[in-house]
Order: C-alpha cells, then sequence, then structure tokens
C-alpha cells in the first residue's frame, strides 16, 4: 500500500429504490498504485461503473473507506484530481474541437495566454492535430472519443478513469485506440483507472484486472497482468496472453457471469 | 443555382404551394357568389331587374359591402390603402401596419426578456420553480380580450398611454411560450454533460453559461416563432379597447362599424402578411445562429 493513489476500504454502496434497495457495491477492498492502468471486467450491474463513480464523487458511498490521492473522493474532485472519460464521448455540440477541448480549461481558469498551447500539446498527443475547426458531428466515433481523451487530458490530472471508452466502437477502430491509450498512458505516466465489458481489451491494456460479479456488485478476483509492458497487437495470440484470459473467464464464471 | 436544381425546386416547392394557392381561390371565389348571392337577388327584385347567372356571377363580386369580399377585391383595397396614399394619411394601410408593428415589436422585446428571466429563475432557483410556474400557466387562462380595456384603463390611470400600454398586452401573451420553451431548453443538458461539468468542480455560472444557456437556444428560437405571432394578435386586440384610433386592429374596428368587410379583410390579410414576414426574419436569424453553433444541416 505503499504508492496507493486510489485505496478503497470495505466500501459499501446501496442504491434505494422505491420496491427494492440494490446492492451495487458489496465489501469492495482495492488498492491502487500511482501508475497502474487497471481494468474492470464484468457483467453489467456488477458495480465497475459504480465504483469508478464513487472514486470521481458522482455517486456517494453508503459505508467503508474510499481515498483518492490520500483525500477524500469530495476533496479530490475539488482540486480536480482526475480526468473523465464518459461511455459516449459526450462533446458539447455546439463547440468545435478546439474548444472542446479548452472547456475544462476555461472553468478551471487557466490564462488566456496558457490555453492554445495545451490544446495543441493535447490534440497531437490523441492524433487529431487539424481538427481543431471541427465540429464534433464532422467526426468519426473514434476521433470523437479520442477528443473527448483529449479534453480529459487538457488539465492534466493524475488520474485518468475511463468509463468503457470504446464500447460503442467497431473492432477496428478499438484495436488501434487501445493501442495508442497505451502509448499515451506509458508517456504521460497517468494512473488509469478503465471499465470494460471486452476480456482481450482487459487483458491488452492492463497491469492489474479487477473482476467483477453482480447481485450484489463485488469483487471476484484481481489479477496482476505478467504480460510483458512491450504490448504489440500480436501479443494477443501468445500462450501468456490466453492464460491470462483464462483466468479472467474463470473469474468471471465463479461469479456466476455466464448465468 | 444550376438548370437541375432550378427544375427540382419547381417541381418540388413551386408546384404544390402554386396548387393548393390556386384551390384555394377557386372555393373562395365560389363562396363569393354564394354568399353574397341571396342580397344581390333581392337588388335585382327590389329593381326588378331581369337577370342571369352570368350577371349574379359579376354583381356578387363587386358588392361595396359583400358578407365576403372576392379576393380580387381585397387585392385592388389593399393596393389602394397601400400604394396610392401617402403613408402619413390616416387611410394608409402601411400607416396602420406601422402602428400595430411597433406595439408588436415592443411587446415581444419586453416578453422575450421577461421569459427568460421567468425561466432562468424557474430553473436556478427551487422556491422560484414551486411558486412561479401555476400562476404562470394560469395567467394564461383568462381570456386576453377580457383582459385587454382592464390593463389599457389601469395603466392610463398611471399615465402610461399610446405604446406602452398595447404593447404590455402582447408581452401579456409572448412571455409565456418563452418562458416554458426557456425552461425545458435550460433543463434539457443530458446527465452525462451535466456529470463532466461536476468533475470539473465547475460552478453554477459556467455550467449556466457554458452548458445550460448554448442548449437552451433552440428551444428559444422555437418558442419565439410562436411568440412573435402571438404578439401580432396581442397588438391587435389591445387596439381594439382604445377607441380605434390607429392600428390594424383599428381598421378592423371601424370595419365592422360600418359593415366595411373589404376593409376588414384587407386588415386581416395586412395581419397575416405581417406575421409571416416576421416569422420569416426569425426563421433566418435562428438558422445562421445555429449554423454558427455548429448544429448540424
Amino acid at each position: 500500500m505503499k504508492n496507493a493513489i486510489i485505496s478503497a476500504e470495505k466500501l459499501n454502496l446501496i442504491f434505494e429504490t422505491a420496491d427494492d434497495d440494490v446492492v451495487a457495491l458489496k465489501d469492495v477492498s482495492l488498492n491502487i498504485d500511482k501508475g497502474e492502468f487497471v481494468s474492470f471486467i464484468g457483467p453489467s450491474g456488477c458495480g465497475k461503473t459504480t465504483f469508478l463513480r464513487a472514486i470521481a464523487s458522482l455517486e456517494k458511498p453508503s459505508s467503508g473507506n474510499l481515498s483518492v490521492n490520500g483525500l477524500s473522493p469530495e476533496e479530490a474532485r475539488k482540486k480536480r484530481a482526475y480526468g473523465y472519460v464518459f461511455q459516449a464521448a459526450g462533446l458539447y455540440p455546439w463547440r468545435n474541437i478546439y474548444r472542446n477541448v479548452s472547456l475544462p480549461l476555461e472553468i478551471m481558469g487557466y490564462k488566456k495566454n496558457e490555453i492554445p498551447g495545451i490544446v495543441e500539446k493535447v490534440l497531437k498527443l490523441v492524433d487529431l492535430t487539424g481538427f481543431e475547426k471541427k465540429f464534433p458531428w464532422q467526426l468519426s466515433g473514434g476521433m470523437q472519443q479520442r477528443a473527448s481523451i483529449a479534453r480529459a487530458l487538457s488539465f492534466d490530472a493524475d488520474i485518468l478513469l475511463m468509463d468503457e471508452p470504446f464500447g460503442a466502437l467497431d473492432e477496428i477502430v478499438r484495436d488501434h485506440l487501445n493501442e495508442q491509450l497505451l502509448k499515451l498512458w506509458k508517456t504521460t505516466n497517468k494512473t488509469i483507472c478503465f471499465v470494460t465489458h471486452s476480456i482481450p481489451e482487459a487483458v491488452y491494456l492492463s497491469t492489474k484486472i479487477v473482476v467483477m460479479s453482480p447481485r450484489p456488485g463485488r469483487i471476484i478476483d484481481v489479477i496482476e497482468n505478467t504480460l510483458p509492458t512491450d504490448r504489440p497487437l500480436e501479443i494477443r495470440d501468445s500462450k501468456e496472453f490466453i492464460s491470462v484470459s483464462q483466468r479472467v473467464r474463470e473469474g468471471l464464471r465463479s461469479g456466476h457471469s455466464y448465468e | 443555382m444550376s438548370e437541375n436544381t432550378f427544375i427540382n425546386y419547381f417541381k418540388n416547392s413551386f408546384l404544390p404551394i402554386l396548387s393548393i394557392v390556386i384551390t384555394i381561390f377557386a372555393i373562395w371565389y365560389i363562396f363569393t357568389v354564394y354568399l353574397n348571392s341571396s342580397k344581390q337577388i333581392d337588388a335585382y327584385e327590389r329593381k326588378k331587374i331581369d337577370w342571369e347567372f352570368s350577371d349574379l356571377v359579376r354583381d356578387t363580386m363587386s358588392q361595396k359591402k359583400p358578407l365576403l369580399p372576392a379576393p380580387h377585391q381585397i387585392v385592388s383595397e389593399m393596393w389602394k390603402t397601400i400604394f396610392m396614399i401617402k403613408v402619413t394619411s390616416k387611410k394608409s394601410l402601411i400607416f396602420h401596419s406601422y402602428v400595430t408593428l411597433s406595439s408588436t415589436l415592443l411587446g415581444f422585446a419586453i416578453g422575450t426578456i421577461l421569459g427568460i428571466i421567468l425561466a432562468v429563475s424557474i430553473v436556478e432557483n427551487k422556491a422560484m420553480d414551486a411558486s412561479l410556474m401555476p400562476w404562470i400557466i394560469a395567467s394564461q387562462t383568462i381570456p386576453i380580450l377580457a383582459i385587454a380595456p382592464m390593463i389599457i384603463i389601469i395603466l392610463n390611470a398611471f399615465g402610461l398611454s399610446g405604446l406602452l400600454p398595447k404593447a404590455l398586452i402582447s408581452t401579456y401573451l409572448s412571455f409565456f411560450p418563452i418562458a416554458v420553451g426557456m425552461v425545458k431548453g435550460l433543463r434539457s443538458p443530458e446527465i452525462s454533460y451535466l456529470d463532466l461539468m461536476h468533475t470539473y468542480n465547475s460552478s453554477r455560472l459556467n455550467v449556466f453559461w457554458k452548458l445550460r444557456l448554448p442548449s437552451s437556444v433552440p428551444y428559444l428560437f422555437a418558442s419565439m416563432k410562436v411568440a412573435i405571432a402571438i404578439s401580432l394578435v396581442g397588438a391587435i386586440v389591445g387596439e381594439l379597447p382604445t377607441g380605434a384610433v390607429a392600428g390594424l386592429g383599428a381598421r378592423l374596428l371601424t370595419g365592422s362599424y360600418f359593415g366595411l368587410t373589404i376593409q376588414i379583410w384587407s386588415a386581416l390579410v395586412m395581419a397575416a402578411i405581417l406575421a409571416g414576414t416576421l416569422i420569416f426574419i426569425l426563421n433566418f436569424i435562428s438558422r445562421i445562429t445555429l449554423k454558427r453553433m455548429g448544429v448540424q444541416e
């Protein structure tokens, strides 16, 4: 726990609804170290998104401890400790790409003369240089999602929270973006929490894979990924990749995820 | 415009509109003859004139005070009162249109500002939300014809007369669609857009300026189109109890005093032209604004 940047201890989160209380998270304990790439995988309703939203202080835990950068999630949010990438790109349609990326900077009170340089830098990181003046609808789904990642990177938070960012994209675009994301993670040295439905995606990207299961939402298994840090796309055909995938699948099965 | 698009425009827009206009005019002429015929036949019998159907058709379309004037009678009356008379004259339709238009626009402007202020306070303040909305809706259940004279008289007692009281009746009607549309518009951002602002720890002011307000613009324009049309109605209604001094409402009122149906109809057509023009202009502004805001064509 020496470097734990995100730390959850016996975290419970219950949604109170009219007819029944839904236990979204039950006794979730987890430490995430600085610079890790952690994937959360599990079927719908396993609480992976809820956990991410709790870290982002978009949901309030019912009990247990959760700290982000040694602060409460709320304090961490107020210190703008993380960038959040939503499932839908969620670019504001009336702003062009440049102004979408500069949105958090405007809100956080960056100086007017600082903004253009930062926007240029992060757009370069996601390979969108030259698209500044385009409106979101003029871009493909994959490009929109890249712009949304640039927006989350712009204010240089240490943590990047990503909620199924590539879920709606086709597999070819997804492969490409996975490769780019991995490169981005290596160059920026950020801590990334990544929610996904896809086993290959989780195994390909992560240093740590958290397998979750529904009703109640809980952690089944935490797998340290033994793959080398240098990962070409072909690594997914290797024996090691397949054996890690198998372990993830077994975890899902033991949590009755396939029923 | 290439030749092809011109032909397409002709086929898809011009022809359908033309055929509907022709149909309306045909039906109108038939009704002119039908509705005016009994009065015309009475006249023939009083004067003991022999008549044929062709006489009836001709004469029903040239009565001085017909039940329903023929379109060409209205057009010629409008031609006379628009182009043949000095615009400063009290007989000029331009003069009366100007009077009505000025109170329409003033009332619309006040109504738009009032509607936006109400919508913002409703969206940003829970107490206002609970307390204001019922009153706003109740205000529109009162028939404007009943309340218009009272507004005029009460404002007169405060020494306000002329343009402003009439404009306030337009305001009374037009603030409503603006307020309702803006409330909907300001509340239209998706949850994820709001969540995003939350992750930035954005102030309410920033959420308003950078998210709620831009989201509401399409709603605002849609409401403005409704509001400007009923502003015109309000201005005309507001002219009725003022003793019918000037304006299209005054033309309607004097017309109905003296049974001048042609004058009434030309005032009505003028009002329709005004409303159409105002909405056309708004549409134009709306399209340009939304295009600049990157809305997909």
